[in-house]
């Protein structure tokens, strides 16, 4: 048997005159890192196991474990890489296409922090939140492009179909499948409360979650898995996938083992068979096509709802979104290649697409140029991680944000990006009953809903200090953003002046 | 009054509120001093573990409870609904072990008198496997149930 050595990547560390050998750790490890060694007496463990979840060192009684990097290492090179190396020895082993989850980790420029936010001084006084009207409220969909009077003369007060948010934020797509239905119900409870939405993913509805759909956006996308009519008349609003940051002009694979029962019938497919959604939709081959099919899911669903379209962050996303805009939809969602999934071949996660901030950018201006942004709203999507990314966003242009990893970590996850193995010791990224148990939605639910008030919260302060009192007169105001660090052409496509300018 | 209930369907077996219990009752001020030391506290709840299901057992508080009923030294009483051992009266006869239904009551570490869960009257004042269990599964609430 030929030599297959693969380092581990983290090393347990265990304080023993703190180890009261309670097993804890031993009975939360799905990857069976930590054992009780009777001949020795004590805990010992499999370092190689570990994806450094942090959950044994996150529950253990007396604080007497600690996880950090393997300090082997091959001898260092800025160019061939361990993490590079040992990628190289597993394809060797296996002929396979690499696996990741979670946003790429690789060292990106991040332009939300290389944007600063403007306040107000003398002229235009801050606004305190606390004593005065804030308004955080958000209207999704097309906006009235002119006036329209009936034969009496009398003002057409119609509008067309739109989504309405308490907060700039709502939750993105994370099917069930990807996810555990725990996780699902705690989304979905959360975006009740909140008075916001969370997004099904391509996974279909939980038949125990029709209850949340005034709150529930339902996703189509190109494997259609668990697409009927009821499911399309369901949500608050319909999303036409065509793309995902993460993995931009990929499909999708939730491998067999995960498909149980619920999940396969939640699908519509049989147990236990791959569920791979196909790199294209097979029925959309330009924006003539997009629009048939969102005419298709507005005609069965009596053009009550409004449609988004999900496009990923490529390079030429403006031109994309003009077209996108044209179809018919009513929000465009952008999702820029730092964004999340529950897996994705790790060469196309860390190499295809381009950032957020520069797409959003980019879309925004092309969509004004061309006097068609009304007709669209605009959700920013891929690595908006705090309050600050999102006012950036929502000055970039953006109508609102979509979340998913800053909700994830609210419900636990820990970001050891081993979503795709399906053991998350955490009961998010799995189907395993034991561990799914792991996430008390009553718990999940509300810690997801302190997260967005206090994101909320502090989106209030920062406006505030900007004299803003509305999101409304925060959207595409890029005067109150500069840049720091950046090159001309990086303003020139923010369409931002550099700090002291 | 307030008791603690386990949800079974929340409860991971994981153990942690065992030692939590033993903890809270050992004197110690650091978990790992109370277990390192050779005392080797005995806890007062339970985690019985099943396929697929767990669930933490400790006393119920009954209203006509079996152990006070059978102790022949007079030991267990009820005090404001919590059902409690002297250990000055308790000759570790340990007829009340035998008499619990739900095998709630546990000979002490000192060989020679039964403890058991009295809600963390004795020491915080708040249940501790309630309020170290990790999924929330363990709770301490008024359910209607008599005192």
């Amino acid at each position: 048997m030929p030599v297959n050595y693969f380092p581990a990547e983290f090393e347990v560390l265990r304080n023993y005159d703190k180890c009261i050998q309670c097993r804890a750790c031993e009975r939360q490890c799905s990857n069976k890192v930590h054992w009780f060694d009777s001949d020795f007496g004590k805990m010992l463990s499999h370092d190689e196991k570990c994806v450094d979840c942090q959950r044994c060192v996150s529950i253990c009684p007396t604080g007497a474990l600690k996880i950090r990097p393997n300090e082997n290492a091959f001898r260092k090179s800025a160019n061939y890489t361990q993490p590079l190396m040992t990628e190289a020895y597993r394809q060797a082993g296996t002929g396979s296409v690499l696996l990741s989850s979670m946003g790429t980790p690789k060292d990106y420029p991040v332009y939300w922090d290389k944007i600063l936010l403007n306040a107000s001084q003398v002229t235009n006084p801050p606004i305190d939140p606390l004593r005065e009207p804030m308004e955080t409220r958000v209207f999704l969909g097309k906006r009235p492009t002119k006036m329209k009077f009936d034969k009496n003369g009398e003002l057409d007060l119609s509008l067309e179909p739109s989504l309405a948010l308490n907060v700039p934020i709502m939750f993105s797509a994370m099917s069930y499948g990807s996810i555990s239905k725990n996780a699902h119900e705690s989304l979905a409870r959360a975006a009740e409360e909140l008075g916001t939405y969370y997004n099904t993913g391509e996974g279909g509805l939980h038949k125990d979650f029709y209850k949340y759909g005034a709150n529930t956006i339902v996703q189509v996308a190109s494997g259609r898995f668990g697409v009927h009519k009821d499911y399309l008349n369901a949500g608050a609003a319909i999303e036409i996938k065509m793309g995902q940051g993460a993995k931009p002009g990929i499909g999708g694979h939730l491998p067999g083992e995960k498909i149980k029962e619920d999940v396969a019938h939640t699908r519509m497919i049989p147990r236990g068979t791959d569920a791979i959604s196909p790199a294209p939709h097979h029925d959309i081959y330009s924006i003539e096509d997009l629009r048939q099919l969102i005419y298709s899911v507005k005609e069965a669903t009596e053009y009550k709802k409004p449609v988004i379209v999900k496009i990923a962050a490529v390079h030429n996303v403006a031109a994309i979104a003009s077209g996108v805009a044209r179809s018919g939809a009513d929000i465009i969602a952008i999702d820029g290649f730092r964004g999340g999934t529950g897996a994705a071949p790790t060469r196309i996660r860390d190499n295809v697409g381009i950032p957020i901030e520069l797409a959003l950018a980019a879309v925004d201006g092309r969509l004004r140029h061309e006097g068609i942004r009304n007709e669209v709203s605009i959700v920013a999507a891929g690595s908006i991680r705090c309050s600050s990314d999102a006012v950036k966003a929502i000055a970039l242009g953006a109508d609102a944000v979509y979340i998913a990893t800053p909700a994830l970590l609210a419900m636990g996850c820990h970001l050891c990006r081993s979503c795709h193995t399906g053991k998350c010791n955490w009961g998010i990224a799995t189907q395993e009953p034991e561990l799914v148990k792991r996430l008390n939605p009553d718990i999940a639910y509300h810690r997801l809903v302190n997260l967005v008030t206090a994101w909320n919260h502090e989106i209030q302060e920062i406006m505030g200090g900007m004299g803003i009192n509305s999101i409304e007169a925060l959207r595409g105001n890029r005067l109150m953003l500069r840049g720091i660090g950046l090159t001309e052409k990086e303003l020139q496509i923010l369409g931002i002046l550099h700090a002291g300018e | 009054m307030k008791k603690v209930y386990v949800n079974e369907e929340r409860c991971l077996g994981c153990h942690l509120c065992e030692y939590y219990c033993a903890f809270a009752n050992s004197g110690e001020q650091e978990m790992f001093k109370a277990f390192k030391l050779g005392k080797n506290p005995a806890p007062r709840i339970q985690v019985e573990d099943g396929k697929g299901i767990n669930f933490a057992v400790q006393c119920r508080h009954c209203d006509d409870p079996l152990c006070m009923k059978n102790c022949i030294a007079g030991a267990i009483s009820k005090v404001d609904g919590v059902v409690k051992i002297d250990p000055q009266k308790c000759v570790g006869c340990y007829t009340c072990v035998l008499s619990c239904p739900y095998g709630c009551i546990v000979p002490g570490k000192d060989g020679h008198s039964a403890t058991k869960c009295e809600l963390c009257t004795a020491n915080s004042g708040t249940p501790q496997c309630v309020q170290n269990c990790i999924n929330g599964a363990i709770v301490f609430e008024d359910r209607g149930e008599q005192a």
